[in-house]
């Protein structure tokens, strides 16, 4: 029959509009400033160094092995390495960084630095609103600007930064236990020493 | 001599002009177009509606696009400036069929002067007319229209069969 | 009470006219409805702009605008700063006088067809013997300057498009007139107020709109068809669309200008609904004799946005016609089917009334519906695809 077909599209579109005002999930924009999608937990988009306690120079992670800087593609990382040493976590004295700049503006994301990072110090930040006016040094990153905490990590990427923070413990808890069995071998020696000594003053005053 | 009559004649003569004298062919049917605007404005004073519009529905809608089809179809925008050759003889006919179109008005007797108020051919006289005591000019133009429709579906039509 | 609200535009103008010297009374008298039309349509077409936007969003299952305003009703204000803020680029090889008189051509031609339509009892501007003719006078204007806007373009994309579209108005031209001759044929005369007048009448409380009769309805359908493809609208917006040919006669305007040809495209859809209501849905009257006191433009106003809401509903769902489909959709079907409605118009005049006449009334445009379908399916037989391969 010569115009069904419309009659049945004109039923179809007007049964669209009024179920748009009656179904919630017919629409489906998100309005973006007010309402955000999630974003994936492995989402990625620049680097940031972690540190761990509450200071931001005792804590941080970055030793300065400038592995990272070295591996970037677009070499977006420049690192200065410090002239003395501070103690990590596990109490080993390490250098740390005097200046860590990333060009945000070069970097593209591809998460090198952090796959090729030995101390975890650099992970991927998820923040993307980050549009700035300042077009010289609004996008050029200091140490400051890019040390966030481990509870940051944590929030935005949690099954890593729970694996992470496995790791760590169990590093430092089989340091301490080797410090410890180091210092028990060391006070056993010494015990030893007194003794032997003990024993020669005491062979000698026969 | 009323103004509005003076304006709408100087805007048919212009448009006329106009239509003659630009380089364009275009901006000549163009100004034709103005030209049978004034004509229409003329008709329309003289207080005969149904004509004035149908002028403008008719000249100004159909045949000055038809005008513009034909110079579109054809692509000839241009016209070479020459002034012709035969100007004085072209001068001389045309100074002769004014002479006779004056005295063909003058002498008919015709009345110079405002028009009543009174439509003198009411849509209704022209309707009534139309179909009693002109009815069989009526028809002949409607078969004349036919054919003329006719012949050109089957022109369009040739072309597409001779492919 | 009622009565005061119904004529209260005409109460404003007599009170400004005999408050003003007598000098100028005639020109104040002529230029206040004006100043009400140069007002009234223009605001509709602002509110129309963004209403449409959101109506095909809702139809498409998105949002529409909803930044600028309460639920995005400003938008008309963000886009009147836009377009007086762009550029106006004429280009080089332009004829620039046609270039800048077609826009404005456009929008004179189309604001004077609203000089007789009735907008309410006793409020229409010039009451003319032939308004019908005048309007459709004023609307040939508009092909004209939609021509002089694709050709003093010289763009190859705006020559084609004007060609086009000029060609489509005029096909469209002959159905429209001729449903709309049905109409003065009933109504006895070429006056829009005599036409409002004849419809406005009740028998028991059903009203006399010439859209309840067979002929009407039949009428109304080809004449709202033919509308939407005489002011270039989807889906007739070939000449037009923006994935056919960019933006056909519109490809070189920019700024002020486009806005000019957006606005007489718009305002010209308004009119050619506003004639299509006083030829077949009773202009002004209300539709049923228990809602009379409800004002006379009101009810204008109401079918006026009755039918743009249709408009921008067929809009959003139906594709665009091909030029050869449209052609062949104007010549071949609704010219016969208009000739056709005048017949039953014809036939409705002598019968008496009743059922029967109905019926009978009814049932040749019926049966040329159905014939004219059966005979211009030509492209019903698909045959099996046949493939070739390479070798």
């Amino acid at each position: 029959m010569l115009g069904e077909g419309i009659v049945k599209g004109l039923a179809e579109t007007a049964r669209n509009f009024f179920g748009s005002y009656v179904e919630k999930d017919r629409l489906t924009t998100v309005q973006f400033p007010e309402e955000r999608l999630p974003q994936a937990e492995a989402a990625r988009v620049f680097p940031f160094l972690v540190y761990d306690t509450d200071d931001m120079e005792a804590g941080l992670r970055c030793v300065a092995c400038k592995i990272c800087e070295v591996e970037c593609p677009p070499q977006c990382i420049s690192i200065e390495k410090s002239t003395g040493k501070k103690p990590d976590f596990v109490g080993k004295p390490q250098f740390y960084p005097a200046k860590f700049e990333i060009d945000v503006s070069v970097c593209m994301s591809c998460q090198i630095c952090v796959e090729v990072c030995p101390f975890e110090a650099i992970k991927m930040d998820t923040a993307f609103e980050l549009s700035t006016d300042d077009r010289f040094g609004g996008l050029h990153w200091a140490k400051e600007q890019l040390s966030k905490p481990n509870e940051h990590y944590q929030k935005i990427h949690p099954t890593e930064a729970a694996e992470v923070d496995a790791e760590r413990a169990e590093k430092k808890a089989k340091t301490a236990a080797a410090e410890a069995a180091k210092a028990a071998a060391e006070a056993a020696k010494a015990a030893a020493a007194k003794t032997e000594t003990t024993e020669t003053e005491g062979s000698a005053k026969q | 001599m009323t103004a509005p009559f003076v304006i709408l004649a100087i805007l048919a003569i212009a448009g006329a002009t106009a239509a003659m004298t630009l380089r364009k062919l275009v901006h000549c049917a163009l100004a034709l177009a103005v030209c049978f605007v004034g004509l229409a404005g003329l008709y329309l004073n003289l207080n005969a509606q149904f004509v004035g519009l149908v002028q403008i529905l008719v000249y100004v809608g159909a045949v000055v696009i038809l005008i513009v089809f034909a110079i579109l179809l054809t692509r000839h925008d241009e016209l070479p400036a020459q002034t012709s050759r035969t100007r004085i003889a072209g001068l001389g006919v045309s100074a002769l069929v004014f002479a006779l179109l004056a005295w063909a008005v003058t002498a008919g007797g015709a009345k110079f002067g405002a028009a009543g108020t009174q439509p003198e051919a009411a849509i209704k006289d022209i309707g009534s007319a139309l179909m009693q005591r002109y009815v069989l000019p009526l028809e002949v133009v409607g078969l004349l229209l036919t054919a003329a429709l006719i012949g050109a579906v089957v022109i369009a039509m040739e072309e597409k069969k001779s492919k | 009470m009622t009565q005061g609200l119904d004529q209260i535009f005409v109460t404003l103008q007599h009170w400004a006219v005999s408050h003003s010297p007598a000098a100028v009374q005639p020109a104040v008298s002529i230029l206040l409805p004006v100043v009400g039309i140069l007002i009234a349509f223009p605001a509709l077409f602002a509110i129309t702009t963004v209403l449409e936007r959101k109506g095909l969003a809702r139809i498409q299952n998105r949002y529409g605008p909803n930044r600028v305003g309460p639920f995005g009703l400003l938008q008309p204000m963000a886009d009147a700063v836009k377009s007086l803020t762009k550029e106006d680029l004429v280009p080089r090889s332009a004829d620039k006088l046609v270039h800048f008189l077609a826009p404005l051509l456009l929008v004179a031609a189309v604001f004077v067809e609203y000089a007789v339509v009735p907008v309410g009892r006793n409020m229409v501007l010039a009451d003319m013997d032939c308004g019908v003719l005048f309007f459709f006078a004023a609307g040939a204007a508009t092909e004209m300057s939609v021509f002089m806007a694709g050709w003093s373009s010289r763009n190859k994309y705006s020559l084609l498009g004007a060609m086009r579209a000029v060609a489509q108005m005029i096909s469209y031209e002959a159905p429209l007139i001729l449903s709309s001759i049905a109409v003065v044929m009933a109504a006895g005369s070429l006056s829009t107020v005599t036409i409002v007048e004849k419809q406005a009448g009740y028998s028991g409380f059903w009203p006399h709109w010439y859209v309840l009769t067979p002929w009407g309805l039949a009428g109304f359908v080809l004449f709202m068809i033919a509308a939407t493809a005489e002011s270039n609208r989807s889906p007739f917006d070939l000449p037009e669309g923006e994935s056919e040919i960019i933006a056909g006669y519109l490809t070189e305007y920019s700024g002020f200008k486009f806005a000019l040809f957006f606005l007489g495209e718009y305002l010209g859809m308004f009119a050619i609904s506003a004639l299509g209501i006083t030829l077949f849905l009773g202009g002004w009257a209300a539709p049923f004799s228990f809602l009379t006191w409800v004002p006379s433009w009101i009810w204008f106003f109401g079918k006026l946005l009755v039918l743009i809401a249709v408009f921008i509903w067929v809009r959003g769902t139906l594709p665009r016609l091909r030029m050869d489909q449209l052609m062949n959709f104007a010549w071949k079907f609704m010219l016969p089917m208009t000739l056709m409605v005048i017949f039953s118009a014809g036939l409705w005049r002598f019968l008496p009334s009743g059922v029967l006449r109905w019926l009978i009334c009814a049932a040749p445009i019926a049966l040329l519906y159905v014939v004219l379908g059966r005979v211009l399916q030509t492209d019903r037989k698909i045959e099996k695809r046949v493939y070739r391969y390479a070798e």
